[in-house]
């Protein structure tokens, strides 16, 4: 007997219940989610993040922070994500409404970033950390992203724009480091990271 | 179709009506078929292969060693981890899979591959697509999303091309004499099927017209987790089905259970993705119906283990002289256990302990290295002398791959399960700080594990180098007898 049409309706028929029920399904339930007004602070969530922001989501995209950080907060009694402070409560699926791509991560080598625009505020910080981990976080295993500064001659006095750095980690007397406009934005983006609305789906 | 009638006895008897010497010049008119498609495609195989060790060395390096070519943006971490995966999953494993795909199905149903020029065009810009897709990730051009990270401008080049050999597996198939359709035929034209769909449908959903908010993550994980298994698994198991029995000249121990294995995989496998989302921004219902496909995947993987199994009963001796057979074996036997192991790391339970750690990461491997690039391995070690004419040059390279593949993944599976889970435990102990560079913490405590994983990356990479090397001198050999045969072409003299 010629199974060969059995098989291919078969074959048709499996991965397209999946394609409904994993794909098309979730679309129509969540795919048109629109933005709420928090009851507290009268406040439309979430919002579009400002264009320097966006740019800085591009160069976080590019440099892959991905492979090492999540962006998702689980729910209370599920790990230790709540007890970490990476959040104050769970993340829901309307705090990516305006994300795309949405960089949920799959890997925790480094802590979850959902809120770090709220646990870590300081653009020095962050800057520092980006041109080398080890000043702000001795023993960390995150790459040094110091491509994303530049050295340059130095002045008689220090730019308003150079980087203050640590003495064992300050360039040769004589220069500096500048951020370039790709540290900056990211940093932005970084700020930009808050999950933390008091939605009620999420309570 | 033989040109003359069968005896009475044959006609009788229809195992016998075919001529041996009939059936002989038939194989060699199909392998003689296939030989330049294939050599194409295994040779270029082999160069994605050894790019993806060599940026999967410096990927693993840096793990531990952050300050290790820290200052090329185009090597920072970030990108060498997705130009890794997409080297040896688009690159090396695919056009491994395409091209023993295409060989079975020419020999399963009896048919030469026609018109391969076609398939070797599409061959050739399906390598350009890929190196295109390998150097805008370099370049900082990663769309960020898992297993889809070459940039929108290669995906359509690659898309065409795969169509264009699909289209060409099943044009074959259609031409086939061989009416009785062989289990391996079913995971193979499945296979074929599947893959066009779910890469053109994320394709369109995640890059071309994005859907919003966390859907995105839904078929995302649709996607990767079903290349997995709506690609490579098929492909893997459908090449045990035939090597296996083929190498050791009996047949499956049970084809029934093969029918169950084909159709519950079908059946659950595609359902599985969202146990990648535990926890996550997502309705209950979503993740639940992933985690029972997973649990429900033990039947198709049960099946298939007993079935190949008990068709090496009493054969295991057999692995001693058999290259090919090691390898299938070690394969078969690797399936068996990564996804008796995936069933487990989807519950709930298991998943709050190991879900973003490294212990999903040697599951990975255990799947794409330890089950199916071994099988691909052992199919290339059986094929390439049958369509070139040319034994393999060296027993011993092919023993040193073996080994330094099977120990090298061993090494790096089995600690880096332990050191992932490791950290798992601690990661969802608020008491363990996640970084003290004095004391037990998240991020320390991996670093050992992390070292003797490159460590593993080493040895493997001593086995492909082996590889390479057997490769090269089997198509030396090959190019000196083709010359041979060839009148010498005068020499000009100005
Ligand atoms: C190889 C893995 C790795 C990569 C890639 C990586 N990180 Fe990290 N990251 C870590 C680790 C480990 C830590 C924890 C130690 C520390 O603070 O450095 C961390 C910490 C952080 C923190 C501080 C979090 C906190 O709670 O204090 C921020 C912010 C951060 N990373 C941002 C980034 C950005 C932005 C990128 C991409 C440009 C990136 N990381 C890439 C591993 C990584």
């Amino acid at each position: 007997m010629n199974y060969g049409p059995i098989i291919f309706l078969g074959v048709f028929l499996t991965i397209a219940s999946s394609w409904i029920g994993l794909v098309l399904i979730p679309q129509v339930q969540f795919g048109r989610q629109q933005e709420v007004k928090i009851e507290e602070t009268g406040e439309i969530y979430p919002t579009v993040r400002p264009g320097l922001a966006q740019q800085g989501m591009e160069i976080y995209k590019a440099n892959g922070c991905i492979y090492c950080h999540s962006q998702q907060v689980r729910p209370e009694g599920y790990g230790a994500d709540i007890a970490r402070n990476w959040g104050q409560r769970r993340t829901v699926s309307r705090d990516y409404l305006h994300d795309n791509p949405v960089m949920l991560g799959t890997m925790r080598t480094g802590p979850d970033l959902s809120n770090i625009g709220v646990r870590q505020t300081s653009v020095l910080w962050h800057l520092q950390h980006l041109y080398n981990p080890q000043i702000t976080s001795k023993g960390s295993i995150m790459p040094p992203f110091r491509f994303l500064f530049e050295k340059r001659k130095a002045g008689d006095k220090p730019s308003p724009d150079a980087l203050a750095l640590p003495k064992e980690f300050a360039p040769e007397p004589g220069s500096e480091i500048v951020p370039k406009p790709e540290a900056r934005a990211l940093v932005q983006y970084l700020l930009s990271l808050k999950a933390n609305a008091p939605l009620p789906e999420a309570r | 179709m033989s040109a003359t009638s069968p005896s009475i006895l044959q006609a009788l008897s229809p195992s016998d009506t075919e001529d041996v010497a009939q059936r002989r010049a038939l194989l060699a008119e199909i392998d003689a078929s296939c030989r330049g498609t294939l050599m194409l495609f295994f040779g270029a195989a082999l160069v994605w292969l050894l790019i993806g060790t060599v940026f999967a060395l410096i990927a693993s390096w840096k793990m531990h060693s952050p300050d290790f070519l820290a200052d090329i943006p185009w090597l920072t971490f970030g990108r060498v981890r997705p130009a890794h995966l997409n080297a040896v999953v688009f690159g090396f494993a695919s056009e491994a899979a395409i091209a023993v795909t295409l060989w079975l199905i020419c020999r399963l149903c009896r048919a030469p591959l026609m018109h391969g020029w076609v398939v070797n065009i599409a061959g050739v810009f399906w390598n350009i697509g890929v190196a295109i897709g390998i150097g805008g990730i370099l370049a900082g051009h990663s769309t960020a999303i898992e297993w889809l990270e070459i940039p929108g401008y290669a995906t359509p080049l690659l898309f065409v091309s795969y169509a264009l050999i699909a289209i060409w597996g099943i044009i074959t198939f259609r031409f086939r004499r061989e009416k009785h359709l062989y289990v391996s035929q079913w995971y193979l034209l499945a296979a074929l099927f599947w893959f066009p769909w779910l890469y053109s449908a994320a394709q369109i959903l995640l890059i071309m017209e994005p859907v919003r908010g966390v859907v995105q993550a839904t078929v995302n994980w649709w996607f990767a987790h079903n290349v997995l298994g709506l690609w490579f698994t098929p492909i893997g198991i459908g090449a045990i089905y035939y090597f296996i029995p083929k190498v050791l000249g009996i047949p499956v121990y049970k084809y029934s259970l093969s029918v169950i294995g084909f159709w519950s995989l079908a059946l659950f496998y595609n359902w599985n993705g969202m146990h990648h989302l535990v926890g996550g921004p997502l309705p209950a219902w979503l993740i639940t119906v992933s985690i029972v496909a997973s649990v429900m995947m033990t039947i198709p993987v049960v099946t298939v283990g007993l079935n190949h199994h008990f068709t090496m009963w009493g054969s295991f001796h057999k692995l001693k002289d058999s290259p090919v057979l090691r390898f299938m074996v070690f394969g078969g036997m690797s399936y068996t256990v990564t996804s008796l192991h995936g069933v487990l790391l989807a519950l709930r339970s298991v998943s709050e302990v190991t879900h973003f750690t490294h212990s999903t990461i040697a599951h990975a491997h255990q799947g794409m290295y330890a089950f199916f690039t071994m099988v691909m391995f052992g199919a290339i070690y059986y094929i390439v002398p049958r369509i070139i004419q040319v034994e393999w040059p060296s027993a011993r390279l092919i023993s040193i791959h073996f080994w330094a593949s099977a120990i090298g993944i061993m090494l790096y599976i089995v600690p880096l399960i332990i050191g992932g889970t490791l950290q798992g435990v601690a990661m969802i102990n608020p008491d363990v700080p996640f970084l003290d560079p004095n004391k037990y913490s998240v991020v320390t405590m991996t670093v050992p594990y992390l070292r003797v994983r490159s460590v593993s990356g080493f040895i493997i990479l001593v086995g492909h180098l082996a590889f390479a090397t057997s490769f090269i001198w089997i198509v030396a050999r090959w190019i000196k007898a083709a010359r041979q045969h060839q009148p010498t072409p005068i020499v000009s003299n100005v």
